[in-house]
């Protein structure tokens, strides 16, 4: 089992004091090497979710196991480093840092992991197409292109679990497909398991398990 | 990638802000680092320069004024002392060697201090640390009355040579001095200026000098200076005392009867008159030896004798018998100099050293301010590190890494562009102050650069690093 969770709770404090339920999962797994995609709509707490599973956000109650280790238990640095060496993450507005080359972004994925590697990284990049654009900031790249790299940085340290969020919801319709393709070839070849949130259907339409967060996100009623 | 790397593209990223940061401290710190050039120059110069000798005897009034005149020709004396006195010195039984010393004129081409002197003078060490360091001299010291002795800034700025015409052995040597046009190198001759260029009635002295030696340079006051034999200095139309101010003097200082001495002194004074109708008669009537009674010196350089605590307890003696007289002091140069560097120097230098400090952390401000204002865009780019995996220390330690190379770089180049500023400010300082500037001399004290720069780069980095440990990174993704 690659991801595991049980009656979990999320919620935020309001300015008044009060506490306005996010998240009320029961139970929600993911096999080793399973693709989910996961449809939400705008403010259900997809992204809550997300960073609740990639240890960024802690949850009030409940357990989250990645892989066999139950984050919601760890202290933050240990979970910091967790992330970084079993979770990948590919984000909507892909997050490259502006200073750094395509081939430093991806090498900066892997030095908080304390494992990099100059080759595998341009193994990578050579991998989603990008093997001549190794020096090019994310200026000087296509948003296509500049999300491929995004990729290539969240497969850097050979994760169990990559959290997908909305990946293709900053690109063009003709380069949907191809990073969508990309991503989902990257984690079957490396039998990672992906979680991916999307508001399209069209996206998630793709996936042979689809599942809707208002279904098993109850955060009103208690867990 | 380490953080190093990290920050430097951090820098890289922001290179106009950074460099701006950067020289902001670099100026600072070069200002600091004049500062104490200057300081280490003013320090050296004014602990060695008059190192050699263990006393100053000049006439009564300012010890201050009277180092400064003797040691730094940078006054002139107000009064002289007979040739007698400087003779009853000399003879002394605890001094071991007694140097006269006349000045007043300066050199007409370049304003230099003239001294006259006797050979004697150059046997004193220039210095005493790490150990004395004798005179060294292309040609000869003083040996003829018209022979003069020039430091190596006087030789260089008035562009003057050596008479080459006697060797090591005092002895024509024609085929080493024989010139490209088989003429024997004749050394510059030169006039002098009496009271110095800036005096009331200054006039140029007809008379001659001639350079038979360039001292090499001391870093001391003696390379601007002139040395002139002192019988020559003596034999200046002007310099000599008339008779009857003299015996007045000496009456004055070897508290005598003065009818006496005008009764001792009657021959000179009857060829004093004959001199003086010689002279109404012919306008160029030759010059002449000045009699010992017209010679005054205006002060005299005492090595006591003995080492250690003898030579102490002597110049303790002369100090103490000279304390009682009215007519004439002793002083030590080294205490002058120490109290001139503790309460004048000395206050200056801490005055200017505040102001680099304050410099210096206003530069800090500056890094502050920098560094913070980015932090808003930076937020991001922490966030997503810390998406990736960075520990919240990690990226703190980012933040300060940044600070810190953005002050050890402006330490580095404040460094070089402090012995810069020096290197292009000693010729000026030189010429206006007359202070011998080394640009490469390096104060001990510019190690501190280094220490100061990590605290400053600790200090100008803890706020932002702070806020680096403690983004929100859901909350800033998310915006």
């Amino acid at each position: 089992m690659s991801l595991v969770l049980k009656n979990v709770r999320k919620s935020y404090k309001l300015p008044d004091g009060t506490r306005l339920p996010i998240l009320g999962i029961s139970s929600f797994e993911l096999q080793a090497g399973e693709q989910v995609a996961l449809i939400g709509s705008s403010g259900g707490g997809k992204t809550t979710l997300l960073n609740s599973i990639a240890g960024i956000t802690t949850i009030d109650a409940g357990s989250i196991v990645v892989d066999g280790i139950d984050i919601s238990k760890l202290p933050e640095p240990s979970r910091d480093r967790f992330r970084a060496q079993r979770i990948g993450i590919v984000f909507q507005t892909f997050h490259l840092l502006p200073a750094f080359t395509a081939l430093e972004n991806v090498l900066l994925g892997m030095s908080f992991s304390g494992r990099v590697n100059r080759s595998r990284a341009k193994e990578l990049l050579d991998r989603v197409g990008l093997g001549q654009r190794l020096n090019h900031r994310p200026p000087m790249l296509s948003v296509g292109e500049q999300q491929r790299v995004a990729v290539a940085r969240s497969l850097a340290n050979s994760p169990k679990l990559m959290l997908a969020d909305e990946p293709t919801a900053s690109v063009d319709q003709a380069n949907q497909t191809k990073i969508l393709d990309l991503i989902r070839e990257s984690c079957r070849e490396n039998k990672i398991s992906l979680l991916l949130v999307t508001h399209a259907p069209e996206v998630a339409s793709a996936f042979d398990r689809v599942e809707t967060l208002s279904q098993f996100n109850q955060p009103g009623e208690s867990a | 990638m380490n953080l190093f790397q990290i920050a430097l593209k951090n820098m890289r990223q922001r290179g106009l802000a950074s460099w701006l940061t950067m020289i902001s401290v670099a100026l600072g710190v070069s200002l600091m680092v004049a500062v104490l050039v200057l300081h280490s120059v003013l320090g050296k110069q004014f602990s060695q320069s008059g190192s050699g000798y263990s006393l100053i005897i000049g006439p009564e009034g300012s010890p201050t004024q009277l180092v400064l005149a003797t040691v730094y020709r940078i006054e002139n004396s107000t009064s002289n002392m007979p040739w007698r006195y400087y003779q009853k010195w000399a003879t002394d039984r605890r001094v071991e060697l007694a140097v006269p010393l006349s000045f007043g004129d300066s050199t007409e081409q370049g304003d230099f201090p003239v001294i006259g002197t006797t050979p004697q003078y150059f046997k004193l060490p220039y210095a005493r640390t790490p150990e004395p360091q004798p005179y060294r001299v292309k040609g000869d010291f003083l040996k003829g009355s018209w022979d003069a002795v020039i430091g190596s800034e006087v030789a260089r700025r008035n562009e003057w040579n050596a008479d080459e015409d006697i060797n090591k052995n005092g002895k024509l040597d024609v085929d080493e001095d024989l010139n490209g046009n088989g003429q024997l190198d004749a050394g510059s001759q030169f006039q002098l200026v009496h009271g110095g260029q800036k005096g009331e009635d200054a006039h140029v002295h007809k008379e001659k000098f001639t350079v038979k030696g360039i001292l090499q340079a001391t870093g001391t006051p003696n390379d601007r200076t002139v040395f002139v034999h002192i019988d020559g200095f003596f034999m200046l139309a002007g310099h000599e005392n008339p008779l009857r101010e003299a015996i007045h003097s000496e009456a004055q200082y070897f508290h005598e009867d003065e009818e006496m001495l005008l009764e001792k002194y009657k021959p000179e004074l009857e060829a004093e008159a004959r001199e003086a109708i010689a002279i109404k008669l012919n306008p160029n009537h030759a010059a002449h030896a000045v009699p010992d009674l017209s010679k005054e010196v205006s002060a005299i350089l005492i090595v006591t004798k003995g080492d250690g605590l003898e030579s102490a307890n002597n110049s303790l003696s002369i100090y103490t018998d000279l304390g009682e007289e009215n007519a004439a002091m002793a002083v030590s140069p080294v205490q002058v100099m120490d109290k001139i560097m503790r309460n004048l120097v000395g206050n200056i230098q801490l005055a200017f050293l505040c102001l680099t400090g304050l410099i210096v952390a206003v530069s800090g401000i500056g890094i502050f301010v920098s560094i913070y204002n980015s932090m808003n865009e930076r937020r991001r780019e922490i966030a997503i590190m810390r998406a990736l995996g960075a520990q919240r220390r990690t990226v703190s330690l980012m933040i300060l890494c940044e600070t810190l190379l953005l002050c050890l770089g402006g330490g580095l180049l404040g460094l070089l562009l402090g012995h810069g500023l020096m290197f292009a400010a000693a010729p000026i300082l030189e010429a206006r102050s007359g202070l011998l500037i080394d640009p490469w001399t390096y104060s001990i004290w510019e190690l501190v650069v280094l220490p100061i720069a990590l605290v400053l780069a600790t200090l100008s980095g803890l706020i932002p690093s702070i806020t680096a440990y403690r983004t929100d990174v859901a909350e800033t993704l998310a915006q």
